[in-house]
């Protein structure tokens, strides 16, 4: 259960696997999702590992499957993914899925095939009628030589095509008749009327209906055409031509009967052929009916097998004992379930022998595991992004479930956008299981679902930080009467009119008995905001909220050091660092706080003038000198503050070389005295020294886990280096103590500007919406609030929330975080079948 | 049926939060406006409780705003299950 305060504990472990039931094994243990597999084949190259010939096989299924997919996809059939998860199939199921899915395809092959084959030959007939009927209406005409309706024809001063009187002229008319597309038409005459000058008669009308393109697929309106000559190198040059030009041509028949019989040829082929589509696209329809059905499951499937097949690859064969080894990474809480996993695979698969897992004692350092739920997930990944934490620290994450949202509602603290931003997180976390929230395809959409609780936590702090600062939308409200009363000060000082005209700003002196009774209950009087010296009194407030808050966060952060140092087994460190470093920080900046808190207990507004300057007292403090028109807090204030100065900066040699030098006069124990000492084990040393030593996995020999057969030389670079590090961790806390202090006043900072922001968009733009006086005001009040609220969403919650929010951030993972935390740590990644991802 | 719907799914909303927004908010200003104790002359007394009259209508206005975005909304909806 204290899982979230430092990660559990994980071993290595070794399975010895059955070949037989390998298999089915890794599946249980896939769909568990327990633990990390390890490669044990690094070397050796994808296609000379054991189950290429599997894997293969994998992704040639995987081949068809997007086929079948695209084939859907164009059908306009859009695949679900599928409901419940299968499991990974066995050998015999597997080829069964391959024999279908390949039939299926092939299936879908032939009769998408044959459907455009069967589309092309209507597409023929059709055409082909509609060159007889339009024809029809050129040659059919009775004697007058009126134009034809719609002709195109540039010969009409040429001889008639009317065969008729052609007939008179004892020669024979002949027909070519076809279709052309439409942008061709006017090349096609041109060249028509260059080649066979005056012995053509060619007319083009348009096709009533448009129709396919058997190219690029999009519907034309094609153009007829017919042309009469006479003259057999007439007509060999017109076929020619209509060649060249991509034409149909049809067999136009002369007589009339003999069209009319061609006419109702075609109709009853394409009737006929009609009725073939349908069957065909119906049959088409239910093949992808088929496919989209089971389609969802084989992918699962096989994707699932794959990722067995993955893994097995990863183990190391064992010839003499018949099986495979495989080593993991496993909590040692799930060992009992990886027990009960294997059980169970080795029962599926029918062999009698059961695998068996068996813990391992390594020097390598294992992964951080850190269980989460939904609420914590969102706090644990942002200090993981910092840095996921090394095995077995302690974990910033669950103070920071409090601290963050606390340090973010102090730059932010407004009960108007607070609200705002609690309401919208809570929509966000009631309606968190909809599927329309889930699938959301925006990444930036997603990121603020995945911190939904982050934000309703932030923002119920800004509504409790709104409060104490009394600003809503930067107005104050008076919950509680205020404590100042202007009335007692106007009784006192006889404000006359004349005066009142003349003295556009009026002081309330709260030395007047009356005039300040006492302070308000919850947060700032609300008549600060109407005070002009507002600024003055809330600046010293919040910076030395800052300064308090910041030093109370540090504090907290080198006390969690105490858990690690004890942990770790390393008590010296709790007396050489922990001591030195809370004696530098509690001397100097403890003694801060306590100034500024005395002060604000032991000076009130009856000794104001004479009130002693904190900031000019600590600067003395570091000088070692006094001021004279500055008076003390206290009596005795000057040699407390030398002792607490000469305690802080003899705590800086003790932090610079006391762990160093208890190392080194250890070491030299252990290789001076006769009896060596049990040197501590690696593992434990781990903060100081990054690197690794051999791990004891399967491909080395066994050897001596504690390795303390160092040479003498090793020890002193070893030595060199432990004592740069404690140089640089000095110097980069004592400084940094510094330096951190002031960097908290950038919550006075932010939380100032925060404040102007909101008052100037309240007064450039909602006051202009109350001066109005008509009735006309409140149909003019309508947009000016539609321009605030949209101003307010996009500049005070947005990018105000989004810079507090770095800003919070940052005083998270460096100045509390750099008092204690190593973060080098790497995360167990379990071997889980991943939810399938549909594209 | 089709005419009344003139705006997409997510103005509706958009129009929904701002008028219960403005609701809210304006009504809040006319109550702290009617409460503000005032011992100036009468003249701040009479602004003050104009301005209160214009956030009242202001409210009013959006209250209509509100009604209507509400419809589309559910016009939206009804819109999207009669397509599937």
């Amino acid at each position: 259960m204290g899982s979230l305060f430092r990660s559990e504990e994980v071993c290595l472990a070794q399975l010895f696997l059955q070949s037989a039931s390998a298999y089915s094994c890794i599946s249980e243990l896939g769909e568990r999702g327990l633990l990390e597999f390890r490669d044990l084949n690094p070397k050796v190259s994808p296609f000379q590992r054991r189950f290429v010939g599997e894997v293969r096989r994998c992704e040639e299924m995987e081949k068809t499957f997007t086929f079948l997919q695209q084939e859907l996809r164009a059908a306009g059939r859009v695949p679900e993914p599928c409901p419940e998860s299968p499991r990974a199939p066995v050998a015999r199921e597997a080829l069964r899925v391959q024999e279908q899915s390949e039939q299926l395809a092939q299936e879908l092959r032939e009769v998408t095939q044959s459907r455009a084959s069967l589309r092309g030959r209507l597409r023929d007939l059709r055409q082909y009628l509609h060159v007889l009927r339009e024809g029809q209406r050129f040659t059919s005409l009775p004697a007058p030589l009126g134009s034809p309706p719609r002709p195109r024809a540039l010969s009409e001063r040429e001889p008639i095509l009317d065969p008729s009187l052609h007939q008179h002229l004892e020669r024979k008319i002949n027909f070519v008749a076809g279709v052309i597309h439409p942008w061709r038409v006017t090349a096609f005459e041109r060249l028509l009327w260059r080649a066979c000058r005056g012995y053509l008669v060619a007319s083009f009308v348009e096709m009533p209906e448009p129709m396919e393109d058997p190219a690029t697929g999009e519907s034309i309106t094609w153009v007829i055409f017919l042309i009469s000559y006479w003259g057999e190198q007439i007509g060999q040059k017109i076929r020619k031509i209509s060649n060249c030009f991509h034409c149909q041509v049809y067999a136009y028949p002369e007589s009339e009967a003999s069209r009319t019989d061609v006419i109702t040829r075609l109709h009853g082929q394409i009737q006929e052929l009609s009725v073939t589509l349908e069957e065909t696209e119906k049959y088409l329809a239910e093949v992808l009916d088929k496919v989209a059905q089971v389609l969802p499951t084989w992918r699962v499937q096989v994707q699932k097998m794959k990722a067995v097949y993955l893994v097995l690859n990863q183990c190391s064969f064992d010839v003499t004992k018949k099986c495979l080894i495989a080593e993991v990474w496993c909590p040692v809480q799930d060992l009992t379930q990886v027990q009960d996993a294997l059980r169970q695979g080795s029962y599926q698969s029918g062999s009698s022998v059961e695998c068996f897992v068996q813990r391992v004692p390594t020097s390598e350092s294992p992964p951080t595991l850190i269980r989460t739920n939904k609420f914590t997930a969102g706090f644990q990944s942002i200090v993981d992004a910092y840095g996921v934490a090394s095995y077995q620290e302690v974990n910033p994450a669950p103070y920071a479930i409090i601290t963050f949202p606390f340090i973010f509602a102090i730059m932010f603290g407004d009960v108007g956008h607070g609200l705002l931003m609690f309401l919208f997180a809570l929509w966000m976390v009631l309606y968190e299981d909809s599927p329309r929230l889930r699938q959301g395809t925006n990444e930036i959409w997603q990121t603020f679902f995945e911190g939904r609780y982050l934000i309703l936590l932030m923002g119920a702090f800004s509504i409790y930080t709104g409060f104490i600062y009394n600003e809503c939308f930067s107005k104050a409200t008076a919950i509680f009467p205020s404590a100042w009363s202007v009335v007692t000060m106007a009784n006192h000082s006889s404000w006359s009119s004349a005066y009142l005209a003349t003295h556009p700003l009026l002081t309330l002196d709260p030395n007047v008995t009356g005039v300040f009774r006492g302070p308000y209950p919850f947060g700032i009087d609300p008549i600060w905001s109407l005070a002009t010296n507002h600024l003055n009194f809330l600046n010293s407030f919040k910076m030395k909220m800052s300064v308090v808050l910041g030093i109370v966060h540090m504090g907290f952060g080198v006390i969690l050091g105490v858990f690690n140092h004890v942990h770790f087994q390393q008590r010296h460190r709790l007396v050489l660092e922990f001591l030195p470093e809370m004696i530098f920080l509690l001397a100097l900046f403890g003694y801060l706080v306590f100034l500024i808190f005395y002060k604000w207990i032991k000076f009130s507004a009856a000794d104001s003038l004479v009130a002693p300057s904190i900031l000019i007292h600590f600067i003395d403090m570091f000088l070692f000198t006094s001021n004279a028109e500055n008076l003390p807090l206290y009596p005795g204030q000057v040699p407390v503050q030398m002792v607490l100065v000469v305690l802080a900066l003899a705590s800086v040699p003790v932090l610079l070389l006391g762990t160093p030098l208890y190392q080194w006069c250890r070491q030299r124990g252990l290789t001076v005295g006769a009896v060596p000492v049990q040197p501590l084990t690696v593992g434990e040393q781990e903060p100081l020294l990054e690197g690794q030593e051999a791990g004891n996995s399967v491909n080395t020999t066994t050897e001596d886990v504690e390795s303390g057969g160092h040479s003498p030389d090793a020890k002193h670079s070893d030595f060199a280096e432990i004592f740069m590090h404690q140089a640089i961790h000095t110097i980069e806390y004592c400084l940094g103590c510094v330096s951190n202090t002031a960097s908290y006043l950038r919550l006075w900072a932010l939380s100032l500007a925060h404040a102007q922001l909101s008052e100037v968009l309240w007064t450039m733009v909602m006051r202009n919406g109350f001066v109005g006086l008509s009735y006309v005001g409140g149909v003019v009040l309508v947009p000016v609030f539609a321009a605030f609220a949209v101003l307010t969403v996009a500049i005070l919650l947005v990018m105000e929330g989004l810079s507090a929010f770095l800003h919070a951030l940052r005083l998270h993972w460096v100045e509390f975080q750099n008092k204690f935390y190593v973060g080098a740590g790497y995360k167990l990644c379990p071997f889980a079948f991943a939810p399938d991802t549909w594209e | 049926m089709v005419s009344l719907l003139c705006c997409g799914p997510k103005m509706a909303a958009c129009g929904l939060v701002l008028s219960a927004w403005g609701v809210v908010m304006l009504v809040r200003g006319l109550r702290g406006r009617e409460g503000s104790e005032g011992p100036g002359p009468e003249r701040i007394y009479r602004l003050y409780e104009q301005v209160s009259y214009n956030c009242f209508i202001a409210a009013g206005l959006y209250a209509l705003l509100g009604g209507f975005s509400l419809c589309q909304t559910r016009l939206n909806k009804r819109k999207e299950y009669m397509v599937r």
